[in-house]
């Protein structure tokens, strides 16, 4: 049975207050703003460990929070034709130093509705946490649908995240996602999104991420371009230091006459890290282009000296090149 | 001239790359507050100096000294001469990613400051309400990226700024607005030392300096140097088998 939403203004037991708040400040800790999740004119879903704190629906959008042992499973639907003036803001996180938490996500956006989501994804405390991300969206005809997610992991490296998506982009259609981890120490993190793309749809992913000691990263993007003059972006920018590992897997998919798609990776890599790049192409339709560049290595020498001639030394010039990278 | 009239003294420059020689002794001096034109045929060395001058990696002199406001600079690194206020505007700039142009300008600065940021802006003719929040990235065509280069380096306010070729390529500034730049870099005590294979350019200057083959041929009064590299290096038949610039990579 769905649990029974948790209204924003209604009282909440002492404990549940305390997460609450707790949640709040790891909140602003990932880059949120806490006001977002207090406003009633702004949607918001905050999910701590398998508790739903708060669920703010408004009108055109239809949410549900299941409790289960372990997590939450979310069922999301976004009226066809609607729009929202501010983004949806989702808010997920474990508090505590150890823990799982697993999210099972089902979206649909509605036929030509409009739809913005911010998430924020927070482990202050991890030594030993679990995040899993299962979801399952739909992009209905004409409709768009965008999807920023920032994670804050804290310092210990104890953390686990396994974002995985099966999306469906219709005829139409446009799905743009960002996933970005680039502030704490990432753990170990596992992504894997794959996108149909129906015809005249466009899909445009971007997974960024920024590891050091022995962070382990891998980012597996698949787009797959079915219908006719469909549009694919898989892009990554991955930066490791010190022991860490990065190993990305962009692959497009031209399956339709007119389909275009491009694989873009950076990696940059210092100290002892290792970065491997697997851009793979596949085409099956003699008119579909799919195209990729990979790039790994240093920091550019040019645009390291560029900035080193402003007076900054080259620590600070590289922190400043490769943040630039990860949006930061 | 006094020594507190110099701002910078290269003194016999040499710089072998490839087993070629580029610098073959390079003697140049240039006085605080003036303008001071490098011309130069393509091939003849002028970004070679301009790379050794900064301190780029690859471009390690072989022998020689450069003295920066009295300070000898031969063996410091590109930010300790940056920190002692030179500073170079590359011919072709490098691009950054999700760097804004607010930030970049503001990166060379002492203490940042929104307004010298703007103004800076103004000064290469871009509206910062325009460009502020753009990035310096494949988004800029190559004339906007220089003149954001420009922009840079006058933000800086460095004591020598090195101006690689900043009027060439499409959508540059004109001859007339860098003038301008370098008037008001001037106002503001910053020495400039521009390196240039137009004649035109002479005409902003103070002084000017030919360079041929790695070497300074002339230096002195900007339009006999000029008439000398007109009637001289243009026609000169030698200037086929004058050695290709090391391109900067």
């Amino acid at each position: 049975m769905p649990d029974q939403p948790v209204p924003r203004h209604s009282p909440r037991p002492p404990q549940a207050r305390s997460d609450f708040e707790a949640i709040l400040r790891a909140y602003e800790r990932s880059g949120g703003n806490p006001e977002f999740l207090k406003s009633s004119k702004i949607a918001s879903l905050i999910i701590s460990g398998n508790t739903v704190l708060g669920l703010n629906r408004l009108p055109g959008i239809s949410a549900e929070a299941e409790t289960l042992p372990d997590g939450v499973r979310i069922r999301l639907q976004i009226a066809p034709g609607a729009r929202f003036e501010n983004p949806i803001h989702l808010c997920f996180g474990v508090v505590p130093a150890e823990g799982v938490q697993r999210i099972l996500a089902d979206f649909d956006i509605g036929a030509g509705a409009e739809v913005e989501f911010m998430a924020h994804c927070t482990f202050p405390n991890a030594m030993q946490v679990q995040h899993i991300m299962e979801g399952k969206i739909h992009v209905g005809p004409g409709a768009t649908m965008r999807y920023k997610e920032t994670h804050y992991h804290g310092e210990t490296g104890g953390v686990e995240v396994l974002p995985k998506a099966q999306v469906t982009v219709d005829e139409g259609g446009k799905y743009f996602t960002e996933f970005n981890l680039s502030q704490g120490r990432v753990g170990r993190m596992e992504f894997d999104y794959v996108v149909d793309v129906g015809a005249r749809g466009l899909a445009e992913l971007t997974a960024k991420a920024l590891g050091y000691g022995d962070d382990e990263i891998i980012v597996r993007e698949t787009i797959r371009l079915n219908g006719e003059y469909a549009r694919g972006l898989a892009k990554s920018r991955i930066a490791v230091r010190d022991h860490a590992r990065s190993d990305v897997y962009g692959t497009t998919e031209g399956n339709a006459p007119f389909a275009r798609g491009h694989v873009d990776c950076i990696e940059i890599v210092r100290g002892h890290a290792v970065a491997n790049a697997v851009p793979i192409v596949k085409v099956t339709d003699d008119r579909a282009m799919v195209t990729h560049e990979a790039a790994i290595g240093a920091v550019g020498k040019k645009e390291l000296e560029t900035l080193m001639a402003r007076g900054l030394d080259e620590e600070t010039a590289v922190d400043v090149i490769v943040r630039g990278m990860l949006g930061e | 001239m006094e020594n507190q009239d110099i701002v910078l003294q290269i003194k016999d420059l040499q710089l072998v790359r490839d087993e070629r020689a580029i610098l073959r002794g390079v003697n140049l001096t240039v006085r605080r507050g003036s303008v001071h034109v490098v011309l130069g045929l393509n091939g003849s060395g002028k970004s070679t100096l301009a790379y050794t001058l900064m301190g780029c990696s690859g471009y390690t002199p072989d022998a020689g000294t450069l003295i920066l406001d009295g300070v000898d600079i031969t063996k410091m690194s590109i930010t300790e001469r940056a920190r002692l206020g030179l500073t170079l505007a590359w011919q072709e700039p490098a691009r950054f990613e999700g760097l804004s142009v607010a930030r970049y300008l503001s990166l060379g600065m002492k203490a940042p400051d929104m307004a010298r940021v703007r103004q800076a802006l103004e000064a290469v003719a871009l509206d910062p309400a325009t460009y502020l929040s753009r990035y310096v990235d494949e988004s800029l065509s190559g004339g906007e990226r220089k003149r954001i280069e420009l922009a840079a380096v006058y933000a800086m306010q460095p004591k020598l700024a090195i101006l690689d070729e900043p009027d060439s390529g499409i959508d540059a500034l004109s001859l007339d607005d860098i003038a301008a730049l370098i008037h008001r870099m001037a106002e503001e005590g910053t020495t400039v030392l521009l390196i240039s294979h137009r004649d035109e350019v002479v005409a902003m200057a103070d002084a000017a300096s030919l360079i041929c083959e790695g070497r300074i041929v002339d230096s002195g009064d900007p339009a006999w140097v000029c008439d000398r590299y007109t009637h001289c290096c243009e026609p000169c038949d030698r200037r086929e088998i004058v050695e290709e610039e090391v391109a900067y990579a």
